[in-house]
């Protein structure tokens, strides 16, 4: 039941981003946009470049995330879907979960292939790369998770981009400063295994307790 | 004697300390439809919800099959038809009942093509959802309410937006899925012809 569940929510979703490609591609594009007009701002200077270039790529893949954050639940919550969520033989956490793991997917992931491109615009130092890719797969995943139980306290509300901005931004810090942080410390030799590390353990963290509490954030806001 | 599928003790509840309706007394048995009516603002679709689950009522307690009901017990044994039509608009009748027929279980040997004609839908399976008029929304709502598996439906305003043909159309789903051994509760404000099955009637006063 709760695979089936599950499927028929990660074929909807692909069906609707396929509806709406143009849609789809906006993070992507946006991150690309931080990413050009920053190597522009910052001049010729190719050193410059490279001893921010792990900052600005996390910087790029946070905000496109945060811009897309809106997204998450508002339209279910709007044509009565969640509802129906609500109703549905399978826990709510679940379904919450699975339309997380959706989001990731489709704004998070993409830009996740994109970053070898994107470092290279920005003349990211080769070593930094694997560092980078590795702080990202753990980092995005749980900025996803902590952003939804933003965007379910959020439902509630008829417009609310600055809102999930403002609730969102000091939750996904300490992510910032570990993801970032990794790569610096590559970048002067360190070993950026702890960083990593308590990334990773986020994660985990995230993943059993971040569904729970936007599932219960969504019983409140909707009631 | 069995007990019955749905029944309400002292329900009650109340909205910024100001009471929306109750406390109610009520029973549906199996073959039952109730119907609930009130004029606006009588507190008919809260009822819904508060049976429904979706909101908590702050008095009383409502009981499925003799049993008090908790998430997983009205999961089993409830399907609701709100206000919000709960469809994707980007995506096609067919789609949308697969999706919500994925979520909530299917009733067996019921196929969602033959649900979309039985609806009257017949010919709209690979059109969106935004291109249907409102009425073919709710008709798409009951060929999902059709296919799902459980005994007890709760119908809000089930005959808004439809037709005279509609209005039948819903009057044989209930009368059908009462011969099933199922339930059903309506709420309406009065004007429309009930279904012809064992009623029950449920008056919901203007607020005091």
């Amino acid at each position: 039941m709760m695979w089936q569940a599950a499927r028929a929510l990660v074929a909807r979703d692909l069906r609707l981003l396929w509806r709406r490609r143009g849609d789809a591609l906006q993070p992507a594009l946006f991150a690309l946009l931080v990413v050009v007009l920053f190597a522009l701002a910052t001049g010729t200077d190719r050193t410059r470049l490279a001893d921010t270039a792990g900052a600005v790529l996390w910087l790029a893949v946070l905000l496109a995330g945060l811009l897309s954050l809106d997204t998450l639940f508002r339209g279910d919550a709007e044509d009565g879907s969640l509802e129906q969520w609500m109703l549905a033989p399978v826990p709510l956490a679940w379904l919450v979960l699975v339309r997380t793991a959706m989001h990731w997917a489709t704004t998070s992931l993409p830009l996740l292939l994109a970053t070898p491109l994107l470092g290279e615009l920005l003349y990211l130092p080769r070593g930094q790369l694997p560092v980078l890719l590795v702080s990202l797969a753990l980092g995005t995943p749980l900025l996803s998770l902590v952003g939804a139980v933003v965007a379910a306290l959020t439902i509630g509300m008829r417009r609310s981009g600055i809102l999930v901005a403002l609730l969102a931004l000091p939750l996904y810090v300490p992510v910032l400063v570990f993801g970032a942080g990794s790569v610096a410390a590559a970048a002067q030799g360190l070993d950026p295994t702890g960083a990593l590390l308590l990334l990773a353990a986020g994660l985990v963290l995230g993943a059993v307790l971040a569904p729970l509490a936007a599932a219960a954030a969504i019983r409140i806001s909707t009631s | 004697m069995t007990p019955p599928l749905l029944a309400a003790h002292g329900l009650a509840f109340a909205r910024n300390e100001q009471a929306v309706f109750g406390p109610l007394d009520f029973t549906v048995e199996a073959g039952e439809a109730l119907l609930v009516q009130g004029g606006n603002g009588a507190g008919k679709t809260t009822l819904l919800r508060v049976l429904a689950g979706l909101l908590r009522a702050d008095r009383g307690k409502v009981e499925i099959d003799g049993r008090d009901a908790d998430p997983t017990l009205r999961a089993r044994a409830i399907a609701f038809l709100g206000h919000l039509p709960a469809l994707k608009a980007d995506l096609t009748a067919l789609e949308n009942l697969h999706f919500l027929c994925g979520l909530h279980g299917r009733r067996r040997g019921q196929l969602p093509g033959n649900a979309l004609a039985l609806a009257g839908l017949a010919g709209y399976e690979d059109a969106l959802a935004r291109q249907l008029s409102a009425g073919q929304k709710k008709r798409l709502s009951l060929a999902r309410l059709w296919l799902s598996p459980v005994p007890l439906w709760l119908l809000d305003e089930p005959y808004a937006n439809l037709d005279l043909e509609g209005l039948d159309l819903v009057n044989r789903m209930v009368q059908a899925h009462l011969r099933a051994g199922g339930a059903a509760l309506l709420t309406t404000h009065g004007a429309y012809a009930a279904p012809p099955v064992r009623t029950r009637m449920l008056e919901l006063g203007p607020r005091p």
